[in-house]
């Protein structure tokens, strides 16, 4: 059986003993972002690309393409914890609270 | 043909573990249970077995360390009394709703404070609704015997849940009797080997074991104990089958001593019933109608099973060996009143708290009982149903 047909409707006798999870990466599954209370905001103009930001994110929730370029924050998984904010050379990450425009 | 030999308590316990062999024992010293992983330690440095010996630096690591192993795949053992069992606690609820089959050996010993290391049953009872298997053994025999059958319970794939032997300290872990051993071999075929269906050092099915259960989740992981401790009562009755087919010696959810045409009954477990035994024949020579229930099989409590067995009697007595301190009587004692009312059989029913802290109780203080138990089978009067035995004022 797996895991990824249980879900909040599932009846007991269908649940995986202990909660057993049978699958690897299944963390993906679980969005994160909703515990967050400040948001960082990415200001493409001024980032120069440095690639600080991504190495020091807890939740890899900063994407970087192909072209090693980063992009927007994957909000499904930043619980805001602001540490790109903290390393960022350029203040291009601003935390705002959640909520604000 | 069986080896007989005489063993302490604790020795019969240690050599059940030699035969049974599993690959991690984590343990920790604690008066009476001691001599237990000291024993099986002398095995493991003799090289009689080829379990990995864990001396872990307390109970919480001896618990942890047997989740563990159990967790990856291995079959782990482990023994504790008293204290040692309140120092697992926080892992005690985890190995059983991770349904870790993990065998433990429980020598009774009182819960301090005050300091004691005498016998009662206050370290079992306080684990009683943590989701383990309890038996309870009335002498060196049953002991051992117990843990036979210990892994072929817990290791079934309707149950899945860790499992107790109980026997009472000193009484019968550092008493020396005749008992009857299984060969080796046959012991070894009786257990089997362990082969569980999901382990964490499988290579071809990368898991993850006890990840956080929240509000959406945990109580249908509760209701999942919950049913397997009620398949486990089948469990128990197939594995003793099995077990009276290799030895002859009989067992199930209690034992009926004289109960059959009784007219008072003593429920009582462990040692205890061995005294109420002699108590029993006595009376009976003397042609009062006394009967006992031994429980063995504490959880999954037999409740049908032990009402319909008292239903005939006039007065039943219920012997604690540890105070729930609740205003209101033993554990054991509320297990058999609810189950009698439940099920519709009224009997007038006494408790009565004993032996605490290693108090001795004499033949004279179970006679005095069933004394009891003539009055009220006769007047149906029961003025305070929760009392004492061998209680000083």
């Amino acid at each position: 059986m797996s895991e990824c047909k249980i879900n909040k409707d599932t009846p007991w006798q269908e649940l995986t003993i202990g909660g057993n999870i049978y699958e690897a990466g299944n963390a993906r599954e679980f969005k994160t972002g909703d515990w967050r209370s400040v948001r960082p905001v990415f200001l493409s103009d001024k980032c120069k690309q440095c690639g600080m930001c991504f190495p020091v994110c807890p939740d890899n929730a900063i994407p970087v393409n192909k072209e090693q370029k980063r992009e927007d924050f994957n909000y499904d998984y930043c619980k805001g914890c602001g540490v790109c904010a903290k390393v960022c050379p350029f203040n291009a990450i601003e935390m705002k609270e959640e909520g604000d425009c | 043909m069986s080896i007989r030999e005489r063993l302490s308590g604790n020795e019969a316990a240690a050599i059940a573990m030699k035969q049974i062999n599993p690959d991690v024992v984590a343990a920790f010293p604690i008066t009476p249970s001691t001599e237990i992983p000291q024993y099986f330690s002398t095995f493991v440095s003799n090289g009689t077995v080829d379990t990995e010996f864990v001396a872990v630096e307390s109970e919480h690591s001896a618990m942890s360390a047997c989740i563990g192993a159990e967790a990856a795949g291995g079959r782990a053992m482990t023994a504790t009394s008293a204290n040692g069992l309140s120092f697992m606690w926080e892992m005690i609820y985890i190995a059983s709703s991770m349904r870790l089959p993990i065998v433990m050996s429980l020598v009774n010993r009182a819960v301090s404070g005050p300091l004691n290391i005498h016998n009662d049953h206050s370290d079992a009872m306080g684990v009683r609704d943590a989701g383990w298997i309890m038996l309870f053994s009335e002498n060196n025999q049953e002991a051992y015997d117990n843990l036979v059958m210990a892994h072929r319970i817990a290791e079934h794939k309707d149950v899945l849940l860790p499992l107790m032997v109980c026997q009472d300290g000193f009484i019968t872990s550092h008493s020396i009797e005749n008992i009857e051993l299984i060969e080796d071999d046959k012991v070894k075929e009786f257990v089997g080997k362990y082969k569980p269906e999901h382990y964490l050092l499988n290579a071809k099915e990368p898991i993850a074991m006890g990840p956080l259960d929240l509000q959406a989740y945990l109580f249908e992981h509760k209701k999942q104990q919950a049913q397997a401790m009620i398949n486990a009562k089948q469990v128990i009755l197939d594995v003793a089958k099995d077990f009276e087919k290799m030895t002859g010696r009989s067992y199930s959810f209690f034992e009926e001593y004289k109960l059959e045409d009784a007219e008072i009954a003593i429920v009582c477990m462990n040692s205890t019933a061995g005294t109420t035994k002699f108590v029993v024949d006595e009376l009976r020579s003397n042609g009062i109608k006394a009967g006992l229930l031994k429980v063995r099989v504490y959880r999954p409590f037999p409740a049908e099973e032990i009402a319909k067995a008292l239903s005939h009697v006039k007065a039943v007595a219920v012997l604690d060996k540890a105070d729930s301190l609740n205003a209101a009587g033993g554990a054991l004692y509320t297990d058999v009143t609810s189950a009698m009312y439940v099920n519709k059989n009224q009997v007038p029913t006494v408790n009565y708290i004993y032996g605490i802290g290693g108090r001795d109780t004499k033949g004279d203080d179970i006679k005095g009982v069933y004394e009891d138990l003539q009055k009220i089978a006769q007047t149906g009067n029961i003025e305070n149903p929760y009392r004492y035995m061998g209680l000083r004022g």
